[in-house]
Formats: C-alpha cells, sequence, structure tokens
C-alpha cells in the first residue's frame, strides 16, 4: 500500500505530512510529489510531520540533501519519536512550530447595565400630573415642573429646572444622587431621607443632592473642583 | 379641509373658557368669518347666555348626537352677526351622552360649512374635556396669573401634547397691570417660564366683561373696551396675522411694558 503523503500550505510555510509506511519508499514519493509541483514549491520552507516514524540523521540529512536540490528548505522536523527528534536537532533543525503569539487577555467587558439597573431618557418636560417612575435611573431633558413626579429606583438627572417632587434610590438605597442644572423641588427624597427645598436666593445654579448622615444636603457644582 | 376647529380649555373652571369663547367667536365672525361655537359643557351650559342666544335655543348637541335633530337645526344664528352661530349643550342631560368619536363627526360634518368651529370645553380632564379635544386642530388654554390656574393649565398642556394636539397656544386672562406691579400676581413672564408655550394674547381684569356676559353682549363687539381690544387681537392672530403683543395691547402705559417681557410672535 501506498504511503499517504498530505502537502498543504500553512502560515510557516509547506507542511507536509507523510503517513505510516516503510520510509524507503515514503522518502522517493515525497520528493517525487514535490517535483511535480515543479515552480509551485520553488522557494518553499518546509515543515515534516513525520508521526511516530524513527529516522537517523543519515536520512534525514539525505533528504535534505534531495530537498535543497529542489530549491525546497527543510526547515522543520515534527516528530512523536525521540530519536527523529534528536537526529533533526543535530542537523540544527526546527523541531516545533513557533507557539502563535500569546493571545492578549481580553479586556473586561463593559458592564451596560451599571449597578445591574437600566436608565430611561425623557426627552420633554414632565408637566404638572404626569409621573415617571422606572427602576433604573431616570435621565429628564427638559424640566420637572411643580405638580409632577419622577421616581427611580437609582439616580435622578435633569437637564433643566425641578419644581415637582423627585424621589430617587426608591428602594432604600441612600447612595443615590439627584442632579438638576436649576434644583429647587417641591419634595426631594433619597433612601428614606426627604427634604424640602428652602427658599432659592439668588441665581439657580447645578446642584447635586445626597444624603449625608441621614440628612439629604444639595451641594453646588464647580467647574474646577474635583468631587471629594 | 375647511374649517378650523379651536377647542378653548383650561383645566382649572372659571378661569374665562367660556367667555373667551364667546369673544374669539364673535370677534371673528364680525371680521366676516363663518363661525360656529359649540358648547362642550354638557349640563352646565352657558355659552348661549354669555353670547345672549338662550331663548333661542330648541334643539341641542345630545339631539344631534342622538339623531332627534339635524345638525342645521340645532344651529343657532347670532342676534347681531349673521355669520354667528352656537351649537348649545344639552342643559338637562351628563356627558356621557356624547362621546369622542360623535365630537368629530359633528365637526367633520361642519367643517366643508364654515371657517371656524369654536369649541368651549368644561373644566377638568374626564370625558368632557375629552370630547372637546378630539376634533381639535388648534388648542387654546386659557389660564390665570395664579399658581392653581397655572399648575392645571400645565397639567392640561401635558395632556394635549400627549394626544399629538400639536403646540397649544396660551392665553393669560384677568392680568391687573397693579398687583403685577406690586408682585402681588404673576407675572407674564412667571407664567411663560412656567408653561413655556407659545402666548396668543393677554386679557386685563375687566368689569366690563361681566356686564357683557349678563347682557348677552360679548365685550369684543365694544369698540372701546380695553378687554374687546385684546380678544380682538387674538382674533386677528388665529385668522393669521402676525400682530407682535408689544404693538397691539398697549391701550394703556401698563401693557406696553408688559410687552418687553413677551416673546414676539406670540
Ligand atoms: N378678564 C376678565 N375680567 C373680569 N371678569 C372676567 C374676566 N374673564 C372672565 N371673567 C368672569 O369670570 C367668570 C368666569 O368666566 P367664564 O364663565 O368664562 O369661565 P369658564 O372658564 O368658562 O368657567 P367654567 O369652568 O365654569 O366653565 C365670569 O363671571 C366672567 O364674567
Ligand atoms: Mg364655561
Amino acid at each position: 500500500m501506498a504511503v499517504s503523503i498530505a502537502i498543504k500550505g500553512i502560515k510557516e510555510g509547506l507542511l507536509v505530512t507523510v503517513g505510516d509506511g516503510d520510509w524507503a519508499e515514503a522518502g522517493p514519493t515525497l520528493l517525487e510529489k514535490l517535483r511535480e509541483g515543479g515552480e509551485f514549491f520553488r522557494g518553499a520552507r518546509l515543515v515534516l510531520q513525520l508521526g511516530g516514524r524513527a529516522l537517523g540523521a543519515a536520512e534525514l540529512g539525505k533528504l535534505r540533501t534531495s530537498l535543497g536540490d529542489l530549491n525546497i528548505q527543510l526547515w522543520t522536523v515534527l516528530s512523536e519519536s525521540a530519536l527523529t527528534g534528536n537526529a533533526a536537532k543535530a542537523l540544527g533543525l526546527e523541531t516545533s512550530l513557533p507557539k502563535p503569539p500569546a493571545v492578549t487577555p481580553e479586556l473586561p467587558p463593559i458592564d451596560p447595565l451599571e449597578d445591574g439597573s437600566e436608565a430611561i431618557l425623557v426627552q420633554h418636560t414632565v408637566r404638572s400630573g404626569r409621573s415617571i417612575n422606572f427602576p433604573g435611573h431616570v435621565v429628564v431633558i427638559g424640566d420637572v415642573n411643580a405638580g409632577a413626579e419622577v421616581s427611580a429606583g437609582g439616580n435622578i438627572v435633569v437637564w433643566g429646572r425641578v419644581r415637582g417632587t423627585v424621589q430617587a434610590g426608591i428602594n432604600g438605597n441612600a447612595e443615590a444622587v439627584i442632579c438638576a442644572l436649576d434644583l429647587a423641588p417641591m419634595q426631594l427624597r433619597i433612601g428614606n431621607a426627604i427634604a424640602t427645598s428652602p427658599k432659592r436666593r439668588g441665581k439657580p445654579e447645578p446642584e447635586l443632592a445626597r444624603v449625608k448622615d441621614g440628612q439629604v444636603v444639595a451641594e453646588r457644582w464647580k467647574p474646577n473642583e474635583r468631587e471629594k | 379641509m375647511g374649517a378650523l376647529v379651536i377647542t378653548v380649555t383650561s383645566g382649572k373652571g372659571g378661569v374665562g373658557k367660556t367667555t373667551t369663547t364667546a369673544n374669539i367667536a364673535a370677534a371673528l365672525a364680525a371680521q366676516n368669518a363663518k363661525v360656529v361655537c359649540i358648547d362642550g359643557d354638557i349640563g352646565l351650559r352657558n355659552l348661549d347666555v354669555v353670547m345672549g342666544l338662550e331663548n333661542r335655543i330648541v334643539y341641542d348637541l345630545v339631539h344631534v348626537v342622538e339623531g332627534t335633530a339635524k345638525l342645521r337645526q340645532a344651529m343657532i344664528r347670532d342676534k347681531r352677526l349673521p355669520h354667528l352661530y352656537l351649537i348649545p349643550a344639552a342643559q338637562t342631560r351628563d356627558k356621557s351622552a356624547v362621546s369622542p368619536s360623535d365630537m368629530i363627526r359633528i365637526c367633520d360634518e361642519l367643517r366643508t360649512e364654515c371657517d371656524y368651529i369654536i369649541i368651549d370645553s368644561p373644566a377638568g380632564i374626564e370625558r368632557g374635556f375629552r370630547n372637546a379635544l378630539a376634533p381639535s386642530d388648534k388648542v387654546l388654554i386659557v389660564t390665570n396669573p395664579e399658581v392653581s390656574a397655572v399648575r392645571d393649565a400645565d397639567r392640561i398642556i401635558g395632556l394635549v401634547e400627549s394626544e399629538q394636539k400639536g403646540p397649544p397656544s396660551l392665553i393669560i386672562n384677568r392680568i391687573k397691570a397693579d398687583m403685577v406691579k406690586r408682585g402681588d400676581m404673576l407675572s407674564i413672564d412667571d407664567v411663560l417660564d412656567v408653561l413655556a408655550i407659545d402666548l396668543i394674547g393677554i386679557v386685563p381684569e375687566d368689569e366690563q366683561i361681566v356686564v357683557g356676559s349678563n347682557r348677552g353682549t360679548p365685550v369684543a363687539l365694544d369698540e372701546k373696551s380695553r378687554a374687546g381690544q385684546a380678544f380682538r387681537n387674538i382674533a386677528r392672530r388665529l385668522a393669521g396675522e402676525n400682530l407682535p403683543l408689544m404693538d397691539l395691547d398697549k391701550q394703556d402705559g401698563f401693557l406696553a411694558r408688559l410687552g418687553k417681557l413677551i416673546r414676539p410672535g406670540g
């Protein structure tokens, strides 16, 4: 039975896999196949997969010379046989393919649901009599008018004025915050803390309300100050 | 398409919807437009009184809806203005006698026959309001310079917006110059600051309105009345004229000064 010879192009060169069988037969068959390829294999660098076959340095050296005549470089010998491996090494051949570059560890995926809660965007003024209730965060682009109610399991951000009732962290989350360009709600709750707005003096400024020591405090947002 | 259907509403009661309906209708009809008013306040009708037509009522809106009367039979022609008609509300029935789709059907039938259909909405946000809103092309919100009236107007605006009726316009009624000056009354700016909609007119507090309503003669027909002038201006703006508020409302220095605070084009 003829020895099977498979030739395949791989990234590193030309991979030739020699099946089981007598080397006396396999060697010439291999050379014959490569010669048939003619120009196509010229200049190729060859990776020889020999499986468990045991070959000595003499046989490998002879093969190398014959391949050289065909302008093919014997570069690597892959084998499970220690004898073959040593012979290849003695001839200065490679015995393994270079390891593929280590896969860069992937960045941890960004969690789109921070704190496990989603946000909704309300892109209009919330007028009197309307209420918005959401288990996640709520973002309003517009005002929250007197008589309107916005409640969120998470935070509330209002790009506008707050005059109505706003409740953040409705499930008791005291870490929640409420921020607005102009924060003067009828009533504001964060977690279990409740506050009403004091009469405003002067111009409205962006503020962020949070709970500190069980009390709601509103801090002015100053562009040049980093959050503590 | 025919007529423009205008709904006059407010949320809060007693702010001047009926007064506004009667006066704008009279002012438009005086300019030769054909106008049909519909009293949407079933059970508490009074547009007929303000227009001075109560003694002519034979059929009303509910008769039309129920098919006991033809639309034409329920249209009462005004005493003075030949192009002005009223379809009165039923006094003895409640609002459930009419549905929003009835209103749409009736207005569609009228649309080809007139230039304006003006619907006087009842107070509140219930069925009567829904009826008045359903066929509307243009919503006029009437408010007073008072916190509670503005709050209710805000609520109504939210409802109108959610019905995709297009941006409503605002009429601020019963403004008193001296009170605003003393800071005892919300100013035009205060009201606009909250409601943030197009302002189509400001009507001053005017005793003549009460007198006119009792006599069944809308002040809009009185050349000398300040409130009448304000309603005539609103009518002209509805008809598409671009009257800046600052020029035409300055019968006295007060409104001229107020006008400066108002965005033009209202
Ligand atoms: N600008 C004004 N100056 C003085 N009085 C006014 C003015 N506008 C309205 N009024 C008076 O206020 C009262 C209420 O007005 P009107 O009936 O028009 O309100 P409405 O909104 O239709 O009320 P309702 O909600 O009961 O239908 C009337 O007595 C009317 O004459
Ligand atoms: Mg009324």
